[in-house]
């Protein structure tokens, strides 16, 4: 019988199998960043070990970093910056630090510098390390102990998780996004709907998606509970690709592309688990509680909590929230809006919140991070940044800013944004701050409206200063 | 690593389902870069309010969380497991963890035990009902007994071997360094490196 493309992948990088025992996984890029590498560096540290193979890790500073220019002001958080500064010299790990041009969010610089391939096994200690499944690897999160794990022996033992296919057939209708999928897709099958499994997305919708918005589905793999995410390579990927610095190149390239190519789902494989969903039924997706499961069309109202799968989680949710059951989405009133984050903080979603916001203007406050420095430049060559500004937005350098609060961008108690990130946690941009999670482009629109607004809904000639 | 061969003590019934690590430890207590003081950041917001469950001082000195279906869902941060192990917390039963979560849990000897929805929930309301109910999680036994009940649970061989050990995965893997070497030799020359 034949292999799902998560079983060859696997099977490639066994470096020992036991009777008994978890699989032995080589692992062929290790990410850090400063928040969850500390306590590992340390372990190192104690028990006198080296990391076994450096240049195949790489670092970068995101979480804690301002998106404003100047130094870091919170003194623990300078304190874990320098701390991931000493560790990478120490070790000889190569670091992108704030201020240098490969700067960015830890899931948006793989792929971006073409470290991120299809086939390879990729971890990092952070849970959106999925995002990198969208070239056809194997990437999942992993903790602390795990780091120290693979800084010290380049493998994980792990069981191979179970296979779950995700079939999205037919196509995307204008103005649904990738966001919009994946937010609908973790509404029916459930926050826990993915644990044990590695989730390959398939059909037309998913071949059509560009490597951004492949990114973007595979990112919130983990809010289903999924171990890791995948989308086979095709010409997408490789066109994505090629010419990038750590791409393979020359005779490398045909020999990589032809191994690629076989990184496929076989005709007669079997998954274990089949949900099908149909693309061309969907429409703008938005959450309303707080976790990513609660989340329904932006054309609905506010569900009543014993509509939903698990009442009384979602009467909790809509007391945080602030919510009552019956209100139309769209008239939900928004103090903030965010656009960044590794699911959405990449060139195209900056170009989509453009088109949105080109000629119109802001009621709300609206941050604009960039998911990397080389994003940021990318878009000031386009000129985005300008359409930002003038629509009255703010324009910051990179990191995940609101996506976490971790920096000085954070929620107020309360306050309530549209958020073009992955996590409506209680709390996760702020204390006591209110999330739904939207796609770019209805991120944009709801700053125009003050309200969560579709970019369909916005009047053509929308006078400025609406 | 705490090796883990079976435990005995009070527990704290938490009602939630899909408690994600964001509230087991919201994101400004990891800042920090050592590996201890967590506890105070343990469900630091849901604290704040003095009905919350770890509030009630009849459950003070509890070492076992009874926790709602899908525990440890989110964020990566093994903090969640340092701030419940530095609490005083051996062991977690819950109907479904998220598993990263569960992984950490059993890299640091924080239990994680999975039961049948109702079975939580019946221990869950015999907890509440009395708070100075004894548990027994007996790993050696894959046990877990409480007045005159006892339930099966299952983990695989292997964990609970490292579990009971208190083994450290790093010198286990250490061990097959030959291997390793031996399958590195044979990666793809085309492979990136961040050099
Ligand atoms: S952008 Fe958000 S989800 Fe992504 S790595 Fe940063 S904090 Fe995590």
């Amino acid at each position: 019988m034949g292999r799902t493309l998560a079983e060859k992948v696997w099977e490639q990088h066994v470096v020992r199998r036991a009777e008994g025992e978890p699989d032995l996984l080589y692992i062929d890029l290790h990410l850090i960043h400063e928040v969850t590498s500390p306590q590992a560096f340390d372990g190192l540290r104690m028990a006198n070990r080296p990391i076994r193979r450096p240049e195949l890790t790489i670092a970068t500073e995101d979480h804690n970093v301002p998106t404003v220019r100047g130094p870091i002001d919170d003194p623990v958080s300078r304190v874990q910056v320098e701390t991931l500064r000493k560790n990478c010299a120490e070790f000889g790990v190569r670091l992108y630090p704030m201020g240098d041009a490969g700067q960015g969010v830890v899931h948006i610089i793989g792929p971006q510098f073409g470290l991120t391939q299809p086939g390879m096994t990729i971890v990092c200690g952070d849970s959106h390390t999925s995002t990198h499944g969208a070239f056809g690897g194997i990437a999942f999160g992993i903790g602390t102990s795990e780091v120290e794990h693979v800084l010290a022996t380049q493998t994980l033992p792990a069981y191979r998780p179970k296979t779950m296919a995700i079939e999205v057939s037919g196509e995307l209708p204008t103005g649904v996004t990738a966001k919009d999928l994946i937010l609908a897709i973790i509404a029916k099958i459930g926050t826990g709907g993915g644990q044990g499994y590695i989730v390959e997305y398939r059909g037309e919708a998913i071949r059509r998606l560009s490597m951004e918005g492949r990114m973007t589905v595979c990112n919130m793999s983990i809010e289903a509970g999924a171990r890791a995410g995948l989308i086979a390579p095709d010409e997408t990927t490789f066109e994505y690709l090629k010419g990038r610095p750590h791409a393979p190149s020359g005779a490398d390239w045909d020999a990589a592309v032809a191994y690629w190519k076989t990184l496929v789902t076989d005709e007669d494989a079997a998954f274990d688990t089949v949900v099908e969903i149909d693309a061309s039924t969907l429409t703008p997706f938005v959450t309303w509680g707080t976790n990513p499961g609660q989340g329904a069309p932006l054309g609905t109202s506010v569900p009543r909590p014993e509509d939903t799968g698990d009442p009384a989680a979602a009467a909790r949710a809509l007391e945080y929230m602030g919510l009552t059951a019956g209100t139309p989405l769209r008239e939900v009133q928004v103090d903030t809006v965010f656009v960044g984050s590794c699911t959405n903080g990449r060139l195209e979603d900056l170009r989509a919140a453009a088109d949105v916001l080109r000629g119109r203007q802001v009621v709300t406050r609206t941050l604009i991070v960039p998911g990397s420095m080389l994003v940021k430049l990318q878009a000031e060559q386009e000129g985005l940044h300008e359409v930002f500004k003038n629509a009255g937005a703010e324009w910051r350098e990179a990191g995940c800013s609101m996506c976490l609060g971790m920096n000085p961008d954070t929620l107020a108690p309360g306050e309530r944004s549209a958020s073009t990130s992955n996590r409506n946690f209680e709390g996760r941009q702020g204390k006591g701050g209110r999330t739904h999670l939207v796609s770019p482009q209805v991120a944009a629109a709801t700053a125009v409206t003050g309200k969560l607004t579709a970019p369909a809904d916005l009047p053509a000639d929308l006078p400025a200063g609406l | 690593m705490e090796a883990f061969v079976t435990h005995t003590g009070r527990a704290v019934p938490l009602r939630r389902s899909n408690v994600d690590t964001d509230q087991i430890i919201p994101a400004v207590w990891l800042k920090q870069v050592s590996r201890t003081g967590f506890e105070k950041g343990l469900f630091s917001a849901w604290r704040e309010d003095p009905d919350f469950v770890l509030n009630n001082p009849a459950h003070e000195g509890a070492t076992i969380l009874l926790a709602g279906p899908d525990f440890g869902t989110g964020s990566s941060r093994e903090h969640a497991v340092w701030a419940l192990q530095q609490y005083g917390f051996r062991v977690v039963i819950a109907a479904r963890f998220a598993d990263i979560f569960r992984n950490n849990s059993t890299k640091m000897g924080l239990l994680p035990v999975v039961l049948p929805g109702e079975t939580v929930e019946a221990l869950q309301a015999a907890v509440e009902a009395d708070p100075t109910l004894e548990i027994t999680v007996d790993l050696a036994e894959r046990q877990v007994r409480w007045g005159g009940e006892s339930v099966a649970f299952e983990i695989d061989d292997y964990t609970r071997w490292r579990l009971m050990e208190g083994l450290d995965d790093i010198g286990l893997t250490l061990r097959n360094a030959d291997a390793i070497g031996t399958y590195e030799n044979g990666r793809q020359p085309w492979l990136p490196t961040t050099v």
